[in-house]
């Protein structure tokens, strides 16, 4: 009870709320000088170049997926195994050292594709090796795939049942 | 034909995820997230679908169709086998991608150390 | 008020410490650089024989303290107090490196300010008479930084325009109560500033504002202005975070001209060599100021300079919980 009427008092002192007021105009005219003189990424460039990537990516991905079809599989069947053949060759180039390069010249255009989402798993399997196989490599292999797992598992489970009791 | 719509899709959502990066102050993971949510979103009410018909692997290897394979999986199976599908489909046509990383990451793991 | 002090926050040194042995080291993209010749070891790559970054953190910390130590000859038993920091959680760059010297130890931190804060505090302990030797050393990597800081090193991530490359690298200095070399004169401590930045692929600009305040502190105090220095380093502000600072100070009527360099800008070719807006890290401010800048004063290049190095003070932790970014900047006059 002390505490939280010492608290009431330090709020109510005049000078601090001024200043806080003063701080907070300070911040707001740094913040727009920033947003003003913060050199613009390159974005016609970076979306080219994203596009460019990715689409190859995806050609790449039809190459394996029609080989996978002129097999006699369907395009549902398909799917599996042409996802594993693409994250295979994520997994690869990540160990070769090249795909961080990629990442670095095509943005999007490498994080976006199957391979990309690989690369985020060997890539952190990779580094935490050293905190141990247990937990350092079990613990954090999906640091960042990880949320992506969860969020299209919640989302996908969501919608597929509300499409489930709402088709006849 | 495939090959050019499958470039021209896979591009373009990759561009999408560009725009998102460019644009926005987001993580690459949140960019990821979006982007794999809205294909399951879409997955889940049977959109992507003509999508991948259309493109192919245009659809179907960019994060958005990971999204949407786990959502149409759970669809399908709870079509075939009622409402516990919705569990056991999830993972049904990404399940083995999420192994054969975990597996072979692992192997890549333990001969190469990161470089740059 | 205490007889050496000046205005609010700068001290002036009545004996002021002397450099008298300097040790520096980089890393294989350092070691491409512009100021490569300057530097006592460059690093054949990152891993340097050790089986984690961190452990080779901690060796060229530790080999460029023993460097220093060496130029100085003197023995490493003489030396009285040793004063490190990096850029770790729990700085054990400097702790390990410390557990293998065997000096009187005191770890720092103050992300890449530490450099500056360093030479403060050794002054102070010297010009107190606490002490006839100290060693003051600082070292940051840019895998382990990359690790604890932002992702794993091999991940597919395109540099924003104002990122900045983490300095690896090693300086280390002695300073001693006599002897003959450069001498660290004043030093102005800054406070913690913040203008609410929350981007964390921005340091330049969230540390600018600190920078300006130290520096406008220091002029206050002092009765000195930019003209009265050869020259005027800031510490890791990189491109945008220099151009901010200038405009911040000229807001206030200080003119920063030709002699205002950064090292961030000095240690790479920014235009050739891939690493964003500029250097950053404990070491960048540390081997430009003990591989370079002190070379070109024994040259008579420069005869006394201001170093600003600036620190944000953040961690990923608290960046997560939505906070922004304080930072910090420690200023230190070195005159020939």
């Amino acid at each position: 009870m002390a505490s939280q009427k010492a608290k009431k008092q330090v709020s109510n002192l005049p000078h601090m709320t001024q200043a806080s007021q003063e701080e907070k105009r300070q911040q707001l005219a740094y913040k727009e000088l920033v947003q003003k003189r913060k050199p613009r990424p390159r974005y016609l460039r970076n979306v080219l170049v994203a596009f460019v990537v990715g689409g190859a990516i995806a050609v790449l991905g039809q190459l394996v997926l029609g080989f996978f079809v002129s097999r006699g599989l369907d395009l549902d069947a398909a799917s599996a195994p042409t996802l594993a053949v693409m994250i295979l060759v994520g997994v690869v180039a990540t160990g070769l050292g090249i795909y961080d390069e990629l990442g670095e010249f095509a943005g999007a255009g490498a994080a976006v594709p199957i391979t990309g989402f690989a690369n985020t798993i060997v890539a952190a399997a990779m580094d935490f090796k050293r905190e141990g196989w247990v937990l350092g490599m079990g613990a954090k292999m999906f640091i960042i795939a990880g949320p992506v797992i969860v969020y299209a598992t919640l989302a996908g489970v969501a919608v597929a049942f509300i499409k489930f009791i709402t088709s006849p | 034909m495939t090959y050019l719509y499958a470039f021209l899709v896979g591009g373009a959502i990759c561009a999408i995820g560009q725009l998102i990066l460019d644009f926005t102050n987001l993580t690459p993971g949140h960019m990821l997230v979006i982007l794999t949510v809205a294909g399951a979103i879409a997955g889940g009410l049977d959109l992507y679908q003509p999508l991948l018909k259309f493109a192919g692997a245009g659809a179907l290897t960019p994060v958005s169709g990971f999204g949407a394979s786990i959502a149409r999986g759970a669809l399908a199976e709870a079509k075939r086998i009622g409402i516990l599908g919705l569990f056991t489909g999830v993972f049904e046509y990404t399940g083995m991608g999420v192994a054969v990383a975990v597996f072979f990451g692992t192997l890549v793991a333990l001969i190469a150390n990161p470089k740059s | 008020m205490a007889a050496k002090r000046l205005g609010k926050s700068t001290v002036k040194f009545t004996n002021p410490p002397i450099i008298v042995g300097t040790g520096t080291i980089v890393g294989p993209i350092e070691g491409k650089g512009p100021l490569a010749s300057d530097f006592d070891v460059v690093l054949p790559d990152h891993a340097y024989g050790e089986r984690t970054p961190e452990r080779s953190e901690t060796k060229i910390l530790e080999q460029a303290a023993k460097i220093a130590i060496e130029r100085a000859k003197i023995d490493k038993s003489m030396v009285d107090y040793y004063m490190a920091g990096d850029l770790l959680n729990q700085v054990i760059s400097a702790s390990y490196s410390a557990r293998q010297l065997s000096i009187p130890y005191f770890g720092l931190y103050g992300a890449c300010s530490t450099c500056a804060m360093s030479l403060a505090l050794a002054g102070m302990v010297i010009d107190g008479g606490f002490a006839d030797y100290v060693l003051v050393a600082c070292s940051s990597h840019y895998q382990t930084a990359e690790r604890q800081y932002r992702y794993p090193i091999e991940l597919n991530i395109q540099r924003k325009t104002t990122s900045q490359y983490t300095v690896t690298g090693a300086g280390a200095a002695l300073l001693a109560s006599s002897g003959i070399g450069p001498k660290v004169t004043w030093a102005t401590t800054g406070k913690v500033v913040d203008l609410g930045s929350k981007d964390v692929n921005d340091m330049g600009g969230a540390m600018a504002p600190a920078a300006a305040d130290t520096l406008l502190t220091h002029f206050a105090d002092t009765g000195r202005g930019p003209g009265d220095y050869d020259l005027i380093l800031t510490g890791d502000l990189a491109s945008f975070g220099s151009e901010m600072l200038k405009e911040l100070v000229t807001d206030n009527g200080v003119e920063l001209g030709d002699n205002y360099r950064d090292c961030g800008l000095m240690l790479f070719d920014t235009k050739s060599q891939r690493v964003g807006a500029g250097g950053s890290g404990c070491a960048c401010s540390a081997v430009v100021t003990f591989g370079h800048v002190l070379k070109e004063m024994e040259k008579g290049t420069y005869r006394n300079v201001l170093l600003i190095a600036t620190g944000a003070l953040m961690s990923p932790l608290s960046c997560q919980q939505g906070e922004s970014i304080p930072c910090i900047a420690h200023a230190v006059v070195i005159e020939a």
